[in-house]
């Protein structure tokens, strides 16, 4: 890598190599995943900040453990414990939490943009776990990883990704990171959920919008299912039955993709809303593995982040010799020495 | 007695560009006369403005000084220095103050407060609405004869239709000006900034632009019903000039206003930093196309600058959270004459046109140089270098998009009845 990354805010701005490169220093930490032992001390020494001023329990959860795994220590900020009640602002509140000397800050808040703002008023580097209706890097990231474990490549598909695109940060992730892998973009949801221009977010990807998921799905390689967000029915008003009744992923739909396809959830799931129970515990659903590949992805990222600001940052292959860390012996890492 | 010679005197209500010289006799213009007529031995004070464009007094038909109630923003006081500094002479400031300027004694106020403290004219705008509440009628008329120059319940439309044909029917018998905020509310809410792909890209709630011009459609068609003197703030939409254009062919008494930043920027511009978050919005490219063709061709009546100062503590939160608004006196001509001058969009007689003797015809005025009018005067270079420094402002507040902007041309010297409040 020529730029090294600081801080992960969106992927619209990074390129196909440095996804790629993402997703290959996520390897090893997918392998640590299956063993019995799965804590490193590569981080050890380090402290984690996660500051989530939006509730959310699996990405912080994710985070937490992603960072323990590395050995890291963890300050863990949420939204209904924090001072934001008593009127602080955000950047007093970030501040304070710098001021406790993080080494790295992962942030969730419900306003687009305010990881960007965060980033911008901090040294250290900046996580953006989901802002607002805009990204979640690290859902694209895993889901892009998940698509290539299983089909062996995230190379041009047919990827349909279905329900409310507008507000939906995992959508925009999707789009920017499979957009530059020459995947052919399907959007379906009634039309106030696929505004026009979303077909111009990612110039360079070929983006369709279709409002009848059977037209949508016809020929798909990847299915993203969105969640339902039961407060977005309120606004606009949409009949929760007739989102069901038009754009339900169930058994039959999913048959009109193709027969290797997979489906994906960025969760949590709406049983019986956006996906039927048939399709979610099905064999194409790869939701369990999302969960478990976000875990590797948010290794990656920390251990990139937070140790690439020392001089020798130590990659869990190269603690391979280290005896204080057993686990890491077990650990390949093709890409960090290519690099 | 003030004498300002050898000027390049630019005078669209009589269409005069010379070099000439103007004699101020106190708060009057005294004599205008070709440059080297009046003698300078007379013992007057002499201002040399050779190389310099003289124009009439600029009058900015749209602030927010923030006095009474929000002072840490602004004050009468440093708002019209900056005001003079941008080569403002009168500034008329919007009622939505703390507490609304819906009373005479509100209005008293803010012309007490000018009297002592300002540096140019103030000339308060009445809230329609009692509390710009929409509900009912404010003291027009007490207002009226208390000072101010026209009504609005700016930073909102007046409520409903019904609330803003009465106001205009009211306002035709007190032959004031409506001012209107058209935003269609429902359409805008939770908006930051403008609809687009830019708004879609950053995951931003947009507002489409017929929020507005939804809202300048029922205005000028009341009216028309009503036949009411409507003037549009801050117009952004092409929509929206498009239905000016058509009403003032239809012989209606419409007029609007275009802000330098919407003549400036566009949504693309927005990239989560609230200096750029003001309502309305920034449009899109078409839309700035269409105001910059409307500014050249005379459907629009004046530049205003909607200066909206915000404490930098206000603005410095995550873009949904930070207040609408940017302060605009300090760069409005220098934005003028990069945007529209230089590039030869608009003629030099058309933008003096537009800051001096267009608004004051929105406010029933006549803005010119000659003997007897009053001695208010801009003087401005064309070509000086010349950077905007947020932080060394005359205003209280910093939120500017143009922090750091290096302009050709801007003001040099104001002159407010007879006596100069800047100059450089």
């Amino acid at each position: 890598m020529t730029h090294r990354l600081h801080d992960l805010l969106a992927l619209e701005s990074l390129s196909a190599d440095e996804l790629t490169f993402l997703l290959d220093q996520s390897k090893p930490f997918q392998e640590i995943q299956k063993h019995p032992l799965k804590k490193l001390a590569t981080l050890r020494g380090k402290t984690v900040a996660l500051a989530f001023f939006e509730s959310s329990t699996r990405t912080r959860i994710s985070f937490g453990t992603a960072a323990s795994r590395l050995g890291a220590d963890i300050m863990n900020l949420q939204a209904e414990a924090s001072s934001l009640k008593k009127g602080e602002s955000l950047l007093d509140t970030v501040h304070t939490l710098n001021a406790m000397k993080p080494d790295c800050l992962v942030v969730r808040h419900a306003a687009s943009g305010a990881a960007d703002f965060v980033a911008r008023h901090l040294d250290i580097p900046v996580i953006n776990a989901g802002d607002g209706t805009h990204e979640h890097p690290s859902q694209g990231l895993l889901d892009a990883l998940t698509i290539r474990d299983r089909k062996g490549k995230i190379d041009n598909w047919n990827v349909a990704i279905l329900g409310d695109i507008r507000h939906s940060r995992v959508a925009r992730s999707d789009i920017h990171l499979l957009g530059k892998f020459g995947c052919r973009l399907t959007l379906c949801g009634p039309a106030m959920w696929v505004p026009r221009e979303l077909q111009q977010i990612a110039p360079q990807a070929a983006i369709r919008r279709v409002f009848n998921v059977e037209e949508a799905l016809d020929g798909a390689d990847v299915v993203i299912v969105l969640r339902v967000q039961t407060e977005r029915l309120h606004e606009p008003a949409l009949s929760a039955s007739d989102y069901v009744l038009l754009y339900q992923l169930n058994g039959e739909r999913l048959r009109r993709a193709n027969r290797d396809a997979i489906v994906l959830h960025p969760g949590p799931m709406n049983r019986g809303i956006e996906i039927s129970p048939e399709v979610a515990d099905g064999p194409q659903s790869c939701v369990l593995e999302q969960v478990t590949n976000g875990i590797a992805v948010r290794m990656a990222l920390l251990f990139l982040l937070c140790a690439g600001h020392d001089e020798e940052g130590t990659h869990p292959s190269s603690e391979a010799q280290q005896p204080v860390n057993r686990r890491a012996a077990d650990v390949k890492d093709p890409s960090h020495a290519s690099r | 007695m003030l004498l300002v010679k050898n000027g390049r005197v630019v005078d669209p209500a009589r269409n005069t560009d010379a070099t000439l010289d103007i004699l101020l006799d106190g708060e009057r213009i005294g004599e205008v006369a070709p440059a080297g007529k009046i003698s300078s031995s007379n013992g007057f004070e002499v201002f040399d403005a050779g190389g310099l464009v003289v124009a009439p007094g600029f009058i900015d038909l749209h602030a927010h000084l923030r006095e009474p109630g929000q002072e840490s923003s602004e004050t009468i006081e440093t708002g019209t220095k900056a005001a003079a500094r941008g080569g403002f002479t009168a500034v008329c400031c919007m009622p939505n103050t703390k507490p609304v300027n819906d009373s005479a004694s509100v209005t008293r106020f803010i012309l007490d407060r000018a009297k002592t403290g300002a540096s140019v004219r103030v000339w308060p705008i009445g809230a329609a609405s009692v509390g710009s509440k929409g509900e009912a009628i404010a003291e027009i008329a007490a207002m009226e004869q208390a000072g101010i120059v026209a009504v609005s319940d700016d930073g909102k439309p007046i409520a409903t239709a019904k609330l803003a044909r009465q106001v205009m029917d009211y306002c035709c018998s007190l032959d004031l000006p409506v001012i209107e905020h058209a935003e269609d509310v429902s359409l805008a809410a939770g908006a930051v900034m403008r609809e687009g792909v830019t708004s879609t890209r950053l995951g931003l709630a947009g507002m489409p632009a017929a929020a507005e011009s939804v809202c300048v459609a029922r205005d000028v068609q009341l009216a028309e019903l009503t036949g009411a003197r409507l003037h549009i703030a801050h117009l952004s939409a092409k929509a929206s000039l498009e239905q000016v254009r058509s009403a003032k062919q239809r012989g209606l008494r419409v007029t609007c206003e275009v802000t330098p930043h919407h003549f400036t920027l566009i949504d693309e511009d927005v990239q989560y930093d609230s200096r750029y978050k003001m309502n309305p919005p920034l449009a899109a490219r078409e839309d700035r196309n269409a105001l910059l063709a409307g500014l050249a061709d005379g459907t629009v009546d004046a530049i205003a600058t909607d200066h909206a100062p915000h404490e930098p503590a206000l603005k410095d939160v995550e873009f949904d959270r930070a207040p609408f608004g940017i302060t605009g006196f300090e760069t409005a001509l220098g934005l003028a004459l990069e945007q529209l001058v230089h590039t030869g969009r608009v003629p030099l007689m058309r933008v003096v046109e537009l800051f001096a003797s267009g608004p004051a015809r929105v406010l029933g005025l006549e803005r010119n140089i000659a003997a007897g009018q009053p001695a208010d005067l801009t003087i401005f270079s064309l070509d000086r270098q010349w950077t905007f420094r947020a932080a060394e402002s005359a205003s209280k507040s910093r939120n500017s998009p143009f922090d750091g902007r290096t302009f050709k041309g801007g003001p040099v010297a104001t002159v407010v009845g007879g006596r100069f409040v800047h100059r450089i």
